[in-house]
């Protein structure tokens, strides 16, 4: 798709405005019509675009224009700022208990997110930092899920604890910390079914999980293509079962990737990682800097401003 | 089995309140559409109709100019009778779409519609590249009661398919089901692999009428439209078929890729389990994109 970047539409906005010193009413929401666009089209949800607008409109004007500034760069500035504080300017990790105690990451999400792979992804990372994981198949619904994950296991020289498709995934999950311990793992990792926010019993599960186990981090992986529904999702899982941070998949693809700001808006919760390919190695640091960008559809413009 | 809820209600919560067609009413429509996924520009073609022909023909009140937009989306999202029938022919079904949409699922659940019309269903495992695809497929293949094609994970998935026509055609088989691998519309390689297997079935399996579906995720937003025109440079869509429409996301993006690129929705998926799909229709689609969510009540 051949879009004109944000920066080009708001130049040409500009173009057409005299004013210089000052940002003035007329100047900004022109300039945000634009903004409010290339959101939208990102996929951000319509309701934290709003209220987005609602702020940097109401920051920018009677703003003064900086010098070695125009008025689009100005508003761009301001945008980025909200942005950054939206999204976050620190990189988050993991939390890992030290030394030989257990840490327990249960890893939850909708149907086809990437929960195995992610699972096997972290899995590989932490054994190369010198910790000992254990991946644990408590989805006991998904064809070949067990599988699955084993397949990926063996990839990664990791071990997998399964106890079949005949069991409860609470009782699986809390077998495995006895395993854990048994074998010197001090990691665990609970691979569970995609489930819809929306199904009760479902959801039911992960609470009883945590009812049941000392998980050490929630974590929701979502799929960086998700749309406006993200919000409901990323809202939900955080009421009921409670998560502590987010991953975001399939950013290899070329989507805008605009879920990360709304769920990031919605939950305050980091995003942790990211998911750049289906190869196991394929799991990244999240660079928040490098999604606002992304989100806003503007590669260079932002280095351009930091000289100004 | 589960089914899209309180379509009535929904529809006549929506724009509550409006005595008379404004801005504020146009702006909850806009509100409306874009949290349903159309996208700005399919949003904004519409209402541009809509008002257009709110002046033409004088519509005043809010409930006529809704039926009016309602009716406008149900007659573009409408599919003619001619659309399954791949059903009454010898055909190949290539599945395909990007990673994790629901294609195997899918491919599941058409095996067991079709056998229940007494047709002989074969699948071809042609995704040997993410794990236990296969024994995923299988598992499925055992549910439904239909045969299976599958050669080693990593082998050549084009090499599968050529199998999986001989087979087809030697075993007199009504359908062919053809799994593929997720793979992302950007990857080059992955996208040239797809265009090497449908040479494969037109060059092995002439004579049968070759049905491209793509699967998308009715949970994903815009990308979905660049999805759809990527796939279709590689292999011509005959239809799409809209997973995941048992949550809360309404897939309203399925309506900018109709309009934009006339492949219309054939089958929706709204479960995991093999009787959760069902052919697509306008009217409980379009429903249930006006539904209201009920935060707002
Ligand atoms: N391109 C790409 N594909 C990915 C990524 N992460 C996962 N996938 C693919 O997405 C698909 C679904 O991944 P899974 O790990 O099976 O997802 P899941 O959440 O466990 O799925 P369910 O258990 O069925 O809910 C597979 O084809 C994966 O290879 C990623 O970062 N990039
Ligand atoms: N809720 C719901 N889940 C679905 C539906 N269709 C598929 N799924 C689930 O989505 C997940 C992914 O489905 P798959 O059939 O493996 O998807 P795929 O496109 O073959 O995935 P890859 O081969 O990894 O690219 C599984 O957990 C399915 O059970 C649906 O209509 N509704
Ligand atoms: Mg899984
Ligand atoms: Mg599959």
């Amino acid at each position: 798709m051949a879009f004109e970047s944000l920066t080009d539409k708001l130049q040409n906005v500009f173009k057409n405005l005299r004013s210089k010193g000052r940002l003035t009413e007329a100047d900004v929401k022109e300039a945000m019509k634009e903004v409010k666009r290339a959101l939208l089209e990102a996929d951000v949800n319509f309701r934290v675009v709003k209220s987005f607008v609602k702020t940097v409109t109401d920051r920018a004007i009677g703003q003064d224009v900086l010098t070695g500034l125009n008025p689009g760069q100005m508003v761009i500035k301001i945008v980025k700022e909200e942005m950054e504080s939206l999204m976050g300017s620190e990189m988050t990790e993991l939390v890992i208990k030290p030394g030989n105690e257990i840490t327990v990451f249960l890893m939850a999400g909708l149907q086809g997110a990437g929960k195995t792979t992610t699972c096997a992804k972290i899995a590989g990372q932490l054994k190369k930092k010198g910790k000992k994981p254990l991946l644990v198949a408590c989805d006991v619904y998904r064809p070949a899920a067990i599988k699955q994950l084993e397949v990926n296991g063996a990839k990664q020289g990791v071990p997998v604890f399964t106890m079949g498709d005949k069991q409860n995934p609470v009782d699986i999950a809390k077998a495995s910390i006895e395993h854990a311990r048994e074998n010197d793992n001090n990691i665990v990792i609970l691979d569970t079914a995609g489930r819809l926010h929306v199904d009760e019993s479902m959801m039911e599960e992960l609470q009883n999980i945590k009812a049941n186990v000392d998980v050490t981090q929630t974590v929701l992986v979502v799929d960086a293509m998700t749309g406006q529904d993200a919000v409901n999702v990323a809202k939900t899982f955080e009421e009921k079962v409670g998560i502590d941070g987010v991953i975001l998949t399939k950013l290899d693809g070329d989507t805008r990737g605009g879920a990360a700001l709304s769920i990031r808006a919605v939950t305050g919760k980091p995003i942790l990682y990211v998911g750049m390919g289906e190869k196991l190695e394929d799991l990244q640091q999240f660079y928040p800097d490098r999604m606002t960008s992304r989100i806003l559809g503007m590669g260079d413009v932002f280095t351009l401003i930091e000289k100004a | 089995t589960k089914t899209r809820k309180n379509i009535a209600s929904g529809l006549d919560s929506i724009f509550h309140g409006f005595s008379k067609i404004d801005d504020d009413f146009y702006e909850e429509l806009e509100e409306i559409l874009i949290m349903g996924d159309l996208g700005v520009d399919t949003t904004m073609n519409i209402i541009e109709d809509l008002q257009a022909r709110v002046k033409e023909e004088h519509i005043k009140e809010p409930a006529e100019c809704r039926q009016l937009l309602i009716d406008i989306i149900k007659k573009q999202m409408a599919v003619d009778e001619t659309a399954y029938e791949y059903e009454n022919r010898t055909s190949v079904v290539l599945v395909i779409g990007v990673n994790g949409v629901g294609k195997t699922t899918t491919i599941g659940k058409l095996a067991a519609q079709l056998k229940s019309q007494n047709k002989k269903v074969i699948m071809a495992a042609a995704d040997t590249f993410r794990a236990a695809a296969i024994e995923q497929l299988t598992e499925w293949s055992n549910r439904a009661g239909v045969d299976i094609i599958a050669q080693q994970e990593g082998s050549d998935p084009a090499a599968v398919i050529y199998d999986a026509c001989q087979a087809a055609k030697s075993r007199h088989a009504d359908i062919l089901l053809c799994d593929t691998a997720g793979r992302l519309h950007n990857k080059k390689n992955l996208m040239n692999e797809l265009s090497k297997i449908r040479r494969v079935i037109e060059r092995e399996f002439p004579e049968a009428y070759l049905e491209t579906l793509i699967v998308l995720d009715g949970t994903t937003g815009q990308n979905a439209l660049v999805q759809a025109k990527q796939f279709k440079e590689v292999s011509d869509i005959s239809g799409i078929v809209l997973t995941k429409l048992d949550g809360t996301a309404k897939g309203g993006i399925a309506i900018a890729i109709q309009s934009e690129l006339g492949i219309p929705v054939k089958y929706i998926g709204i479960g995991e389990k093999i009787e959760d799909l069902q052919k697509f229709d306008a009217d409980s689609f379009v429903n249930a994109l006006f539904e209201k969510p009920e935060e707002d009540e």
